[in-house]
Formats: structure tokens, sequence, C-alpha cells
């Protein structure tokens, strides 16, 4: 039974992303990538198996992480480490569909290398709420749950995860025609090469720089500041809900083993009983499975965690597209206000008048004005400035306004998404809950007969 | 009505006249085999005047056992007359203990229980009685049944001292959990065939609060019942040759049982407490969900009523978790007492054995007084053998109880489990059917663990 996390939709899309008039173009999308961070999505033409017309990846391509194997290497301070690779495979829609079973393409990744191509997509596609990662390590365990990374139980989820991760990029619109994703699939070797030279990492907008502007934005979206409260929120609760939950199981686990210990002392018991014995011991049966029973029920309940998780890993992701609005807004603003500055300057320099306090106005008053030709060589400059300045402030509002409408488009769909995918969380929880009872009313019907027979 | 003719009735009780030794004599009437040598005329229909003159005449007879020894009959007729009575006994003795209420002095605070005694036995003259007990009444009818007949199986009281993990000594739990247990303990007094017709039983269902202090009062004196135990220990010392096989069985039994029940009722405190922490920590889940859903537009109703589920659940196993700890808890520590009283009841059957022996032992050695030893010692054997057949057949009878208190209790909270469970499921699958209807309809065909 191949579990997934959720039911990543195969969906047509018709959606149509505004792209941005570059001004320097070229042919390869690789160049592309280098020159603009943000790129625009037609700009990305693939060809991967003909999906040009707009349709995710996931039409075409089958893919599943199937399995995951331990290994033992170098790193990169040359000491031996163990670490965990999946299985990747992927397979042509079309021939399953036309009845052939193809042996699927296969290869081998680690965690550390779906961390790179999430790094990637995030810098390459600031506007898009990327899918997150299952955790890197496990939190919100409760105290049977082993918090090793090496736990096969662990392993297990991280795979449903990754997988869980590849279906919905490969579900999404923009990010399933990525070639460095389609590489990822296909090509094992030198996949982290051709990544690294997209120079992407340079691109990388700094924490600093992005801590700075959430702070000195003045005129955010109002949708962005709402939505930055709502991930806010989102991450709370969910957190709050985890670690709740997290006791609760440990709890549950603790009623159900202990009355294990009813069916050991039921089968000593019925030893020294001539009556009652038969009834006892069959009792204490019932007691060991209903004790057995809470190891399949926390195993269920952990997918419901892990459905939760995903979505807390969201809120961050909605966080990152919030705060690189406030980036480009911040910057825009910045740019503007130098632009005023500058149109002053030059009022100054035109009129002679010293309206605004500064340096060169002082030193002018105490050593004297500068010639006719020094003003006019600097009204020059000034004049420049200001033409790239007005330029620079139109491109920069541009590139805000189609942020604004690209990311939007996303987040609506985000948004969408995780309702259908949390309505379904909580109904199989709700499910789960049914299936609970009813082995409940099982064990202690059963009992119950044992214990009339005594 | 009733009780003003009971008051009356008491005080002209003959027994309440007598200042001669009504506490220690065990005097029941379905056994009057017990009373002296002349018994045999007074089968079941004793009148108070003869009764009067028994009295008197055994005035001198000041511990139950000497009373026992005096057997014109062997014990065998005298077993014969308890199954006799077990067959026909209709229930004609029926008490409640209820209404505890606190009583403050300037020494002490302690609760009285009020019981209620209803009957048509001939015994008592009157068919109703009310009075006020303390748990220390308890104590001393139980020392007083212990005190006639040493190896009968006496339902044990509930415990003098509070229970581990109980701060107040008179919080609502533990008084009602004491009543019960203390309800029990005088209606298995009451459908006992010999102990229901002990006088001191008696006294302590009728007597007024003044009337059974000065009961108390009378009895064996200190220094007899200090020679008695003297005596006990003594023979205990030198310990018994060979304890007859049926006993050891019954010793071996009595461990592993004690031992068995003491491990359940471990088992169950503990599942009470794991429930009771998960209980608090599922009080917390509700709100939380209550809380996202005041962030989200379209997952409002979901949010809410998983809380509202949640919240419900809460509630049955609050519940569940109350049926626990009153209904079985109580059952498995009275048994962990029981097994006590056995191995109490089965010591003193030892220390007869050991008497009797030890006087065998002194008439095989010592030359002097060879006729009075043998009196004696013809005594004691007879004791030893009442002893040994009243235990045997108290024994199957406390088998009885406990395999059908235990099937009960068992039985009970296994039915409370289910109907817990089936409580939940009613909640998740109403949820469920606001929710997500065609799943509900779908059910029997689906495999949740697809899901």
């Amino acid at each position: 039974m191949r579990r997934r996390l959720s039911q990543v939709q195969q969906t047509h899309d018709t959606t149509i992303y505004v792209s941005e008039p570059r001004m320097a173009d070229s042919g390869s999308e690789e160049a592309a990538v280098i020159e603009n961070p943000e790129v625009a999505p037609e700009e990305v033409q693939q060809d991967i198996g003909g999906t040009g017309d707009g349709s995710s990846l996931l039409k075409k391509m089958e893919i599943s992480v199937s399995e995951a194997e331990k290994r033992t290497g170098k790193n990169t301070m040359n000491m031996q480490e163990t670490y965990t690779v999946y299985l990747i495979e992927t397979r042509s829609v079309e021939a399953l569909n036309e009845g052939q079973s193809p042996a699927p393409d296969t290869l081998w990744r680690r965690y550390s290398e779906f961390e790179l191509l999430r790094n990637y997509l995030l810098v390459t596609y600031s506007y898009i709420v990327v899918p997150p990662l299952p955790e890197k390590r496990a939190e919100f365990v409760w105290h049977k749950l082993s918090a090793d990374n090496m736990d096969p139980d662990f392993v297990e989820r991280r795979r449903i995860g990754l997988e869980n991760f590849l279906l919905r990029i490969s579900a999404h619109s923009v990010l399933s025609k990525d070639n460095i994703f389609y590489l990822f699939l296909t090509q094992e070797n030198g996949w982290k090469d051709v990544v690294y030279d997209t120079g992407f990492q340079a691109k990388a907008d700094s924490r600093l720089k992005a801590l700075n502007a959430t702070f000195r934005v003045k005129n955010p979206e109002k949708r962005f500041t709402e939505l930055k409260h709502y991930s806010d929120e989102l991450q709370s609760v969910i957190s709050h809900l985890l670690r709740v939950r997290a006791r609760v199981a440990d709890r549950l686990y603790g009623v159900y083993k202990v009355h294990g210990n009813y069916g050991r002392v039921f089968s000593e018991w019925s030893a020294i009983e001539k009556e009652m014995g038969d009834g006892l011991q069959s009792a204490g049966h019932h007691m060991d499975a209903y004790a057995a029973s809470v190891d399949d029920i926390l195993e269920e309940e952990e997918h419901y965690a892990d459905q939760l998780k995903e979505y807390l890993f969201y809120s961050e992701a909605l966080r990152t597209v919030c705060r690189k609005h406030e980036l480009l807004q911040y910057e825009l603003e910045v740019t503007a206000l130098d632009l005023v500055s500058k149109k002053q300057q030059r009022e100054e320099l035109a009129t002679g008048t010293v309206r605004t306090f500064s340096l060169k106005g002082m030193t002018s008053k105490l050593f004297g004005q500068e010639t006719p030709e020094q003003r006019e060589a600097k009204l020059k400059v000034l004049e420049e400035q200001i033409t790239e300045g007005e330029e620079f402030v139109k491109s920069k509002t541009l590139e805000c306004e189609e942020y604004v409408q690209n990311s939007w488009i996303d987040i609506e769909r985000f948004k969408e998404q995780k309702n259908q995918d949390l309505k379904e969380a909580l109904i199989s929880y709700a499910v789960m809950q049914i299936s609970m009872c009813k082995k409940g009313i099982q064990v202690w019907t059963n009992a119950k007969e044992c214990f009339s027979k005594m | 009505m009733r009780f003003a003719a009971l008051v009356g009735c008491n005080s002209l009780h003959p027994i309440s006249m007598e200042n001669e030794s009504l506490s220690s004599a065990s005097t029941p009437r379905c056994n009057p085999a017990l009373n002296s040598p002349d018994f045999s005329r007074h089968m079941l229909e004793l009148d108070e005047d003869d009764d009067l003159e028994v009295f008197s005449k055994d005035a001198t007879f000041t511990d139950a056992s000497s009373i026992n020894t005096s057997l014109p009959t062997s014990p065998g007729s005298m077993i014969n007359q308890y199954r006799f009575e077990e067959e026909h006994d209709s229930k004609d003795l029926f008490i409640t203990v209820g209404d505890p209420e606190s009583h403050v002095t300037a020494i002490e605070t302690f609760i009285t229980y009020r019981i209620v005694t209803k009957t048509t036995r001939s015994e008592f003259d009157s068919c109703e009685y009310e009075v006020r007990r303390r748990y220390q009444d308890f104590l001393w009818l139980k020392g007083k049944l212990e005190e006639a007949h040493p190896t009968l199986i006496i339902h044990p009281l509930p415990e003098k001292f509070i229970m581990k993990g109980m701060v107040e000594r008179f919080n609502d739990d533990f008084i009602e959990t004491r009543r019960k247990a203390l309800h029990k303990f005088l209606n298995r007094i009451a459908d006992h065939p010999i102990l229901s017709s002990n006088e001191d039983f008696k006294v302590f269902l009728t007597a007024q609060a003044w009337e059974l202090t000065s009961h108390k009062k009378q009895g064996p004196g200190l220094l007899s019942k200090m020679g008695e135990t003297v005596k006990a220990v003594a023979a205990s010392v030198r310990g018994i040759k060979q304890r007859p096989e049926e006993f050891v069985a019954m010793n071996d039994y009595v461990e592993s049982f004690g031992q068995k029940i003491g491990m359940m009722d471990k088992i169950t405190q503990r599942i009470i407490k794991e429930q009771r922490e998960y209980l608090e920590e599922m009080k917390e889940c509700g709100p939380v969900y209550t809380l996202w859903s005041a962030s989200e537009e379209e997952l409002v109703d979901i949010l809410k009523g998983m809380a509202g589920c949640i919240d419900n659940c809460c509630k049955a196993t609050e519940e569940q978790v109350g049926d626990l700890s009153e209904g079985l808890l109580p059952v498995l520590h009275e048994y962990v007492l029981c097994a006590e009283t056995l191995k109490a009841v089965l010591r003193r059957r030892d220390n007869i054995q050991a008497e009797y022996e030890s006087k065998s032992y002194t008439l095989a050695n010592k030359k002097a007084d060879r006729d009075v030893l043998k009196d004696e010692i013809e005594q004691l054997e007879d004791k030893m053998e009442y002893a040994n057949k009243m235990l045997k057949v108290d024994w199957e009878r406390w088998r009885k109880n406990m395999q059908s208190d235990l099937k009960l209790a068992f039985f009970d909270i296994a039915e409370k489990n289910v109907a817990y469970y089936e409580k939940c499921l009613a909640i998740w699958e109403t949820f469920l059917t606001t929710e997500k209807p065609e799943l509900v309809l779908e059910k029997d065909t689906e495999d949740y663990s697809q899901k």
C-alpha cells in the first residue's frame, strides 16, 4: 500500500502570468535565469516531452519516491558519514496509458539535494508559494517515536514527504516547467554543478536585507500585511496543535499499553481458578489485543500530524512571499525617495537657493560659490542621474506591480489548495477516530462475552 | 411513628436489660447448639424467657472460645444446620447505609452514617430500626465477630486511613466510596446464616448511641483478652506439626490470589491515572481548533465542528474514568483486603490447631493432671474440628461470592467501555455526515487504511 501525503491534483492550467519586458534578453533559459532573478513564466520554455500547452508535468510523468537506503561516504570535510538516499522513479504517463509497462527511470537523491532544489526554486520563483520539504529533524515527537534521523519510521515518513514535495511541484503550472527540476528527476550526476552554475545563490536576498525592508517599508500592500498576519497565526496555531497532539498521543499510548498488564495478570490468575479460569484467560487475550491496537492507531495519527506539518511549513513559504513583496516595495520607496532628493538638488542648483541644509551649501557659503561652469557640469550630471532615476523608478514600480499580480494569483491557488487539503485531513482524522472507536467496541464486547461466561 | 415505637421497644429489650456478658455470647438463633448443653428444645422457636435463662446460666462464660467448646453435638450436625439455613434462607434482613453527616466536637471531627434496618425476623422486636454509627463502631463490630467466629470469613471493612493520592479525608468521593463499602460489609453479614444471628450485630443495628456505648464497655476484661492473645502467640511460635492438605491448598491459593488481585488493583489505579492525564491533554485540543477557526474563512465550520467533537469526547472520557474509579476499583480493593482477611483466618485456624497440638504434647510429656489435661485436649480437639469445618464451608461461600462479585465488576466495566466507545463513535459519525455525507454512505465498502 503506497501512501500519499495528499491528493495532489492534476489540474488543467489556464492561468496567464504577466510577463515583464526584459532589457537584456537571451535565448537560452539558463542565461535568462542568470540575468533575471525573477523569471517570467513564459520565458522558461522547456521542452519536456512537449508540455508547451501549459499543463503540469504531472500529466506527462509519473513520479514516485519509492525507496530509501543507507549509504556511507566521505563528506566535504573528509569525514565518514552515514546518510540516507531516496530512489526517485519516473515513468511516462503516455506509455502507461497505452498499456505498456516500461521500466521506470531511476536515480538516487539525498535530502540535501532536495534542499538545494528548493532553495533554487525559492530564489528563481520568488512570487510562488514554493512547496515545503518534510522536516529536517523530527520535531513534535511523542516519547515512543524516535527523534533519530536514522530511525526507519522517520525515514519512511520522510520518503512519503519527499514524494509529496515532488508531486506538488510537478502539479504546479509554473514550477513543473523548470529545467533544473526536470534534471533533478532525470540527471543523477553533475546535477549539483548545473544548479550552482545558474548562479542563483548570488541572487538570493540576504536575510539582513529582507529584515531591514520589513521594518522600514512604509506602504506595503494591505493584502500582504493581512497575509503575513495570517501566516503567523497559522504557524502558531498548527505548532500548538502539534504539541498538544504529541502529548495526547503519549497519554493514549500509556492507557492502552497498561491494559496489556491486565492480560498478563488475567493469564496468571486463570491458572489458580477453576470456574473462572477459562473466562479470565480469554479475556486476557482480548486485553493484549487492545494494548497492541494502539500502535496502528498512533501510526495513522502520525500521518495526520504530517499533513498538518506540511501546512506549518507552508506558512513559512507564505511569509517568504510577503517578505519579497516588502523588499521590492521598500526598494521602490528608496528609489523614489532618492529621485525626489536628486530633483530637489537640481532645483537648488538651478535657482541657487539652498532650501535644505547641506554640507555643500555650508561649504559654498564658507568658501565661496562655485563657478557657473562647475554648476553647469553638476547640473548635467544631476539631469542624467534624474533621467536614470526616473527610468529606474518606472521599472521598479512595474516590477512591484507585476510581482503583486503574479504572486497573488499563486496565493489564490494556494488558498484553494490549502482549504481542500486541510478539509481532507480533518475528515480523515474523523475517519480514523471512527475506526479507533469501532476497534474499541469490538475488543470490549469480546471481553464482555468472556466475563459473562466466567 | 414507627421510630417512636422503636425507641420504646429498645429500652424494654430484654437483652439490653441484662448486665451480664452480652457482648461475648454469640447466640445465633438458628444455631442454638452453641448456647448451652440443653439447647435441643430451642431449635427455632425460642421465647424470651428461655433466652433469659440461657443467658444467666451462661453468665460465667466470658469468652467465645469456651462457649464453643461445650458442644454436646458434633460439629457435623451443626454444619448441617448451617447448610440447611442456607438453602432455605430467604432474605429477611435488609440494611441500608446512607446519609453521611459530619459531626464536629472540641476534640475531633467525624462522620456518622445512618443505618436503616428492615426485618421480619422474630428475634428483632421491631420491623424497622434507624441508628447512626461511625467508623469506629464498625471496627468494634468486626472485632467482636472475629472473636466469636475466628474461622469465618468476614467481608472486609474499608480501610481506616485514606488511600494514597487522596487529599482530604472528608472529600465527597472518599465518603461515598466508604459508605458503599460499609453498606456491603453489613449486608454480607446479614446474608451470612451464622453471622447474621450474632448478638453484637443485632445490638449494632438496633441500639441507640448510649446503649451501644455501654454495651461496648462490657465483655471480657482486658486481662482475659490478653491471656488469650498470649496463648495464641505461644501456640503459633511452636508452630503446627502438619497442616491438613485442604488448608495447605487454601494457603497457597490465598497467597497467589492476594498477589494477583493486588496487581489488578495497582494496574487499575494506573489506568485511571493515565486516563485522567489523557483527558487533561485532550481538553486542550478543542480550544486550539476553535482558535484556528478564527483565522480561517472557508474552514470555519469544519474546524468548529472538530472542536465540538473533541469536547464531547472529553465529556464521555470523563464519565468513563468515573466508572472505573467508582465501579471497578473499589471492588478490586475490597478483594485485596479480603486476601488479608483470609490470611488472618487461616492464621487463626492454625493457632487453634497449634493450641491443641501443644496441649497434646504436654500430655505426652508431663505426668501431672492427666485427667484434667485429657478433658482440655478433648475440648481443644472439638474446637479445632469445629473451626476447620466452619472454615471449609465458609470458604466455598466466599469463593462463590468472590466469583460473582468480580465477574459482575469486570462485566460492568466492559459494558461501560463499550458504551463509551459507542458514544464517541456517534459523535464522530455525526460530524462526518455533516462534512462529507457521501463518505458515510460508502462506509461499508471503503477501506479506511487507504486514506
